[in-house]
C-alpha cells in the first residue's frame, strides 16, 4: 500500500465552454466547467486539468472565472494548462484557486521562464507539458521530437533532453502528450512514456490516445506513468473515472477508491 | 462568532485554504491576515505555507510572525500545513541547513534521491505527489469521521522526523514510513492539504473549526 496512481480528466474549455462534446447523460449544461468538474469530483477525479483553448486574447479572462468558481467548491486539485506565457499568468491562476499551471510552447521558445517559474512559486505548481512525436524511421532505434502547435512544428529538440532539462529548470511535473497518438484512441505511446519516466524523477502524467480502460492499465504498468490524463473516454459517458479505477484496481494497481 | 485566521506571510496561494474553510465554517468566519491584532483576536489559527524554508523564516521573522506563532502555539488550537507544519520543528535540511521555530522537537529532512518502495526495487520519484494514507497512530478528536488509512493529497519533498513518537499522530508510507501529521497540546500539523483532499479533507478541516485545542 502507498502512493496511488492518479487519474485525471481534461477539460478542454475555449471561451468559458466546454468543447469536444461532454455528453454526460444527466447533465443539465455539459458546456458548463463548474458542472462538469463537479460531476468529475463526484466521480473520483484524483485532479482535474483544464487546457484553456481561447484563441482571442480578449477572452482570457473568462477562464479565470471558471477555475475561481470550480476552486469555489471543488477540493482536488486544480491545474490550468494552454496560454500560459509570462509570470503574470501563472500568479492570476494561482490566485484564482489553481494549484498548478500546465507551461508549454512558452517552455520551448524561454526556457528560462520555466526556472524564472519554479523559483518564484516554488516547482510543486510548475507543470511542463511536452508533445512529442516519434521521428525515428522503422527499425531504427527510437527517437522522439518536441513538436509545437498541435503538433504541426517541428523544433528538432530531443523529448527525452528536454524533459530532463525541464526538471533541472524546475518543472515539479511532465504531462507527456504524444501527437502521434492524440485523439486516435489506440492508447499512450507506451515506449515514449515509459522512456522519459524512467529519465526523470518527477512524477509523468501520460497522456494522448486512450480508447478504453485496459489503456489506462497499461500507461501504468507498460508506460511507468505516475498518473494517467484521459478526455473522451470520460466525457462521452462510455465510462466513469469510477469505472476506470475498479479496472485499474482489478489489475493489481493501486488507486484512491 | 468564533473566528479562524489564516496568516498570510507571502509564502503561497492561500486561495485554495481560504475557500474550503469558507466551505466549511461560513465565509464570515474565515480571515486572510497578516495583521498581528487580527491573528492574536482569532479563536483559533491556520499556519499554511508553501515554498522553500529559507524563504519561510526570513519573511516570519521579518515580520514579527514568527514570535506571534510562538504565542500562539501556547495559547489556542493552530492548525499548521505542508510547510507551516514542517517550520514547528527544530530545523530543517532544506536550504543547507534552516532554524525553525522548535514548537515541536525533531527535523526537517529530504526524501532520499534513491528512494525505493517498501520490500520492492521500484524508485520513487520526488516529490512526492499525490494521494498517499495516512494511518493514525494515537486517538486525536480531528480525526472524528475520518478512518485511519484515509487517503489525503500530499506534494512535497522534506518530511518532519519528530524526536519522539508522541509527537507523532499519523504516519504515511513513501519508502520510508514518516510522520504525515505531528501533534503538541492545542498544536495539529499535516503534511499533506487538506483544502486538497475532497472529503476527508474537509472532515479534518470541520473538526479543526470544532476543536477546543484539547488532544
Amino acid at each position: 500500500m502507498g502512493l496511488a496512481k492518479r487519474i485525471i480528466p481534461c477539460l478542454d474549455v475555449d471561451a468559458g465552454r466546454v468543447v469536444k462534446g461532454v455528453q454526460f447523460v444527466d447533465i443539465r449544461d455539459a458546456g458548463d466547467p463548474v458542472e462538469v468538474a463537479r460531476r468529475y469530483d463526484e466521480q473520483g477525479a484524483d485532479e482535474i486539468t483544464f487546457l484553456d483553448i481561447t484563441a482571442s486574447s480578449d477572452q482570457r479572462e473568462t477562464m479565470v472565472h471558471v477555475v475561481e468558481q470550480v476552486a469555489g467548491e471543488v477540493f482536488i486539485p486544480l491545474t490550468v494548462g494552454g496560454g500560459i506565457r509570462e509570470v503574470a499568468d501563472i500568479r492570476r491562476m494561482l490566485n484564482a484557486g489553481a494549484d498548478k499551471v500546465g507551461i508549454n510552447t512558452a517552455a520551448v521558445f524561454n526556457p528560462e521562464f520555466v526556472r524564472e517559474a519554479a523559483e518564484r512559486f516554488g516547482s510543486q505548481c510548475i507543470v511542463v507539458a511536452i508533445d512529442a512525436k516519434q521521428v525515428s524511421a522503422p527499425g531504427e532505434a527510437l527517437r522522439w521530437e518536441i513538436f509545437t502547435h498541435g503538433g504541426r512544428k517541428p523544433t528538432g529538440i530531443d523529448a527525452i533532453e528536454w524533459a530532463q532539462r525541464m526538471v533541472d529548470y524546475g518543472a515539479g511535473e511532465i504531462l507527456l502528450t504524444s501527437m502521434d497518438r492524440d485523439g486516435t484512441r489506440d492508447g499512450f505511446d507506451l515506449a515514449l512514456t515509459r522512456s522519459i519516466s524512467e529519465a526523470v524523477n518527477v512524477p509523468v502524467i501520460a497522456s494522448g490516445g486512450v480508447g478504453n480502460l485496459d489503456h489506462l492499465v497499461d500507461g501504468i504498468l507498460e508506460g511507468r506513468a505516475d498518473a494517467v490524463l484521459a478526455a473522451s473516454i470520460f466525457h462521452f459517458g462510455e465510462f466513469t473515472v469510477g469505472d476506470a479505477k475498479r479496472h485499474m484496481a482489478e489489475r493489481g494497481i493501486e488507486v484512491r477508491l | 462568532m468564533a473566528s479562524i485566521a489564516i496568516i498570510d506571510y507571502g509564502m503561497g496561494n492561500l486561495h485554495s485554504i481560504a475557500k474550503a474553510f469558507e466551505h466549511v465554517a461560513g465565509k464570515d468566519r474565515v480571515l486572510v491576515t497578516s495583521e498581528h491584532a487580527a491573528i492574536r483576536a482569532a479563536d483559533r489559527v491556520v499556519f499554511p505555507g508553501v515554498g522553500a524554508m529559507r524563504d519561510c523564516m526570513a519573511e516570519l521573522q521579518r515580520s514579527g510572525l514568527d514570535q506571534l506563532i510562538l504565542e500562539t502555539a501556547r495559547s489556542k488550537p493552530m492548525l499548521g500545513v505542508c510547510l507551516g507544519m514542517q517550520a514547528l520543528l527544530d530545523a530543517s535540511e532544506e536550504n543547507r541547513g534552516t532554524d525553525c521555530l522548535g514548537i515541536i522537537p525533531g527535523q526537517v529532512l529530504r526524501f532520499p534521491a534513491d528512494l525505493k518502495e517498501a520490500g520492492s526495487d521500484t524508485r520513487l520519484k520526488i516529490p512526492h505527489m499525490g494521494w498517499n494514507q495516512v494511518e493514525q497512530q494515537q486517538p486525536h478528536p480531528l480525526w472524528r469521521g475520518i478512518p485511519s488509512g484515509s487517503r489525503f493529497y500530499f506534494v512535497h519533498s522534506y518530511y518532519a522526523a519528530p524526536r519522539e513518537n508522541a509527537y507523532v499522530a499519523a504516519t504515511t508510507p513513501y519508502g520510508i514510513e514518516f510522520a504525515s501529521v505531528i501533534e503538541r497540546d492545542n498544536v495539529f500539523a499535516v503534511q499533506f492539504h487538506p483544502e486538497k483532499s475532497q472529503h476527508e479533507g474537509l472532515a479534518l478541516l470541520s473538526n479543526f473549526v470544532g476543536w477546543d485545542g484539547e488532544p
